[in-house]
């Protein structure tokens, strides 16, 4: 989970990394309080999860709060990349900044290490810097287990050549960086920039955190963090129902097990509708291992609420996920949908192999409903499916 | 032969009293695997009697090596002590760690990696959020059907359950000689690259399938590992050319960033190294079979 820049901040001066006040708000006349709050001068940041806001405008100065309000009227609603600015951050001024510098911790999946990159070319976008002048990014490995000391800090200081008269505040930072990253479970701490400014201080002030999900077991705060405003209507339900849906732009339905096989269901649908006026997988829905009958119907309704789904293709290999309890499943969902006065229209692929194949395919026939289709071959049943979409 | 497990394996099982692992050290039995105990500090001393079998529980990992000579372990613990319980089996030094458990923070998976290393990685571990590994007909750790498919001269690496089962199912009738399932994280144990030097060095394989999907830059680099080190044909699969970029595809490591990651990038890298690779799982199948047919 990518959060706003606010909340990173937030995160930041929980764990002591230096950063300006700040606080966040969705309505422009809310601007007025805050700027005063900040003695009467603030800056005005868009709050969008896309970088380069403050070329498109959405970072601005305002040396009143009569203007902090002007500021946020113009901001708020801006499209940024195609986001929507819902909400601006009323942030106070930085004293004059003298240099600006990157620090960062993240995953590095290809050595199963964590990594700490710095430089002292900070402000612009990492990415330019790692092509241009590779030599000006530091890229440090960290064990996970023995973390980082100030020591290690020091390091990484060090091997990105920082001046020595800022060497040791940004070690410090390193470490409360570092801190942040443990303590949230993250999977991306990056300040940029880390600013020198007038006074000597060392600031954070613009930041990205991105968190991981698996850990959400011993970190009950990083719910509130979620941005359920921008969440997909059917993507949240499906969240709220545990199932792992992603909204595609697609017509053909798509509901399998195991990630793998789903990713792959969607690939075969696409090939297939090349051959079918170019349909395309509406959804990405893993049911998971051993899905119960609940579970299936749970997932079906999501799919056949998305008004852009044409057709739907259940794709399941049962390993442990029993074929009759999928094939009951689907046979429960048509009928719960029924008896809820919902006509169904679309019809339905499914295409079952594996434990209880068999069972579940008599289920479904002994059915006989007359949406519900059996193609006994991935690829057949990925063709039936565009074909239906298509002709729709 | 076969690698990594056989009918010599002696598995204990690590949260074998809970629902999920008593499912499976049931299946994994009636695949002939030999389960010589279970670990929960709780119960140690008592014993389950699974369909006859009479499984005693150890305490430790340590304790249970001591008493019954095993070799393996399979890990249904939670992924809040699976950290903890992936250390304690690097601890005790049992050579093959087999961690199913879905769901385990990455700060948790890169500890334990960490740990690993700096133990001299005496334990290989494979995971998590893994299906496991089957040598068919002769032993079975984890959780994928034993029934699909018999023993025969294919090797299989996925880094995905379903799609190791469905290219099992394909394959069905020329049988494998031992099918991999390294798992969809971000940090995980045994690697492609391994699991190829080791089908390489198998004499009971003759072809080796290879399956990836998006995220990291695993494929790319086997695809340098077998330029450089395989000789036996490899076909591959990638799943997730259809994925949009920034949206995990239930897998946490099933991400696209940017240019890199995607599915595109790693089927040409396959092919530049003289991987044959399959646009679906069935097409997969039917170039291994012309392979094999000569």
């Amino acid at each position: 989970m990518d959060l706003f820049e606010y909340q990173a901040r937030d995160l930041f001066a929980k764990h002591g990394v230096p950063v300006l006040a700040g606080e966040v708000i969705d309505t422009p006349e809310a601007a007025r309080e805050a700027t005063e709050r900040l003695g009467g001068k603030s800056v005005v940041k868009a709050q969008v999860k896309v970088g380069g806001r403050g070329k498109a405008g959405g970072v601005k100065l305002a040396s009143t709060p009569d203007e902090a309000v002007a500021r946020a009227t113009d901001i708020l609603g801006m499209d940024i990349k195609g986001h929507t600015v819902h909400k601006v951050m009323i942030a106070e001024t930085a004293p004059e900044i003298l240099e600006e510098y990157y620090v960062s911790y993240l995953l590095d999946r290809t050595n199963r290490t964590f990594l700490a990159m710095a430089s002292v070319q900070g402000g612009m976008d990492i990415e330019e810097v790692a092509e241009k002048t590779p030599e000006a990014l530091a890229k440090v490995p960290v064990d996970a287990v023995e973390g980082v000391s100030i020591e290690k800090a020091r390091e990484i200081v060090a091997q990105a050549k920082f001046p020595a008269e800022v060497a040791e505040q940004v070690a410090e930072v390193m470490v409360t960086l570092w801190k942040t990253f443990v303590a949230e479970d993250a999977l991306l701490v990056e300040v940029n920039p880390l600013a020198k400014v007038a006074s000597g201080d060392i600031l954070a002030l613009d930041g990205k955190v991105s968190l991981d999900a698996n850990a959400e077991f011993r970190q009950p705060e990083h719910e509130a963090l979620e941005d359920k405003a921008a969440a997909n209507p059917l993507e949240a339900a499906a969240k709220a129902k545990g199932l792992n849906y992603v909204k595609l732009d697609g017509q053909v339905g798509i509901i399998g097990n195991g990630a793998g096989l789903v990713m792959s269901t969607l690939d075969v649908v696409a090939y297939a509708g090349e051959n079918h006026g170019g349909v395309k997988p509406a959804n990405f829905l893993d049911i998971g291992g051993g899905a119960s009958a609940q579970v299936m119907a749970n997932g079906l309704e999501i799919i056949l609420g998305d008004p852009d789904v044409k057709s739907v293709f259940v794709n399941v290999f049962g390993g442990i996920t029993a074929c009759d309890e999928v094939a009951n499943g689907i046979v429960q969902a048509l009928e719960l949908l029924k008896n809820k006065g919902e006509e169904v229209t679309k019809p339905l692929v499914v295409r079952l192999d594996g434990n209880n194949a068999e069972l579940g395919r008599k289920i479904l026939s002994d059915a006989n409903h007359p949406l519900v289709q059996r193609v006994d071959t991935m690829d057949g049943a990925a063709d039936k499916a565009a074909e239906l979409a298509a002709a729709k | 032969m076969a690698i990594f497990l056989n009918k010599d394996s002696k598995v204990i099982v690590q949260g074998m009293t809970g629902a999920t692992g008593m499912k499976h050290t049931k299946l994994m039995l009636g695949d002939g695997t030999n389960i010589v105990g279970g670990v929960n500090p709780r119960k140690a001393g008592t014993s389950v009697d699974i369909d006859g079998h009479e499984i005693p529980v150890f305490g430790t990992v340590a304790e249970a090596m001591e008493k019954t000579g095993a070799n393996v372990s399979v890990l249904f613990v939670p992924p809040a002590f699976a950290k903890a319980a992936v250390v304690e089996a690097i601890d005790a030094e049992i050579p093959l760690a087999v961690v199913i458990t879905e769901g385990i923070a990455v700060h948790d998976s890169a500890a334990f990696w960490a740990y690993a290393k700096s133990k001299g990685n005496k334990t290989r571990i494979i995971g998590p959020n893994c299906p496991g590994l089957i040598t068919p007909g002769q032993s079975n750790a984890g959780i994928i059907p034993g029934d699909i498919t018999k023993p025969g001269r294919i090797g299989l690496v996925s880094k995905s359950g379903t799609l190791t089962y469905q290219m099992m199912y394909e394959l069905r009738d020329i049988g494998f000689s031992s099918a991999v399932g390294i798992g969809g994280d971000p940090v995980i144990g045994t690697t492609h690259i391994d699991a190829l030097a080791a089908f390489e060095a198998d004499p009971d394989t003759d072809l080796i399938v290879m399956i990836g999907e998006i995220g990291g830059d695993a494929e790319e680099r086997a695809a340098d590992f077998i330029k450089a080190n395989v000789t036996k044909p490899v076909v591959g699969y990638v799943a997730g050319f259809t994925a949009p970029e920034g949206k995990t595809m239930g897998h946490a490591g099933a991400i696209v960033s940017g240019s890199s990651g995607t599915a595109q990038a790693k089927k040409e890298a396959l092919e530049a190294a003289g991987v044959k690779v399959g646009k679906t799982p069935t097409e997969t199948a039917k170039l291994a079979r012309e392979i094999l047919a000569g």
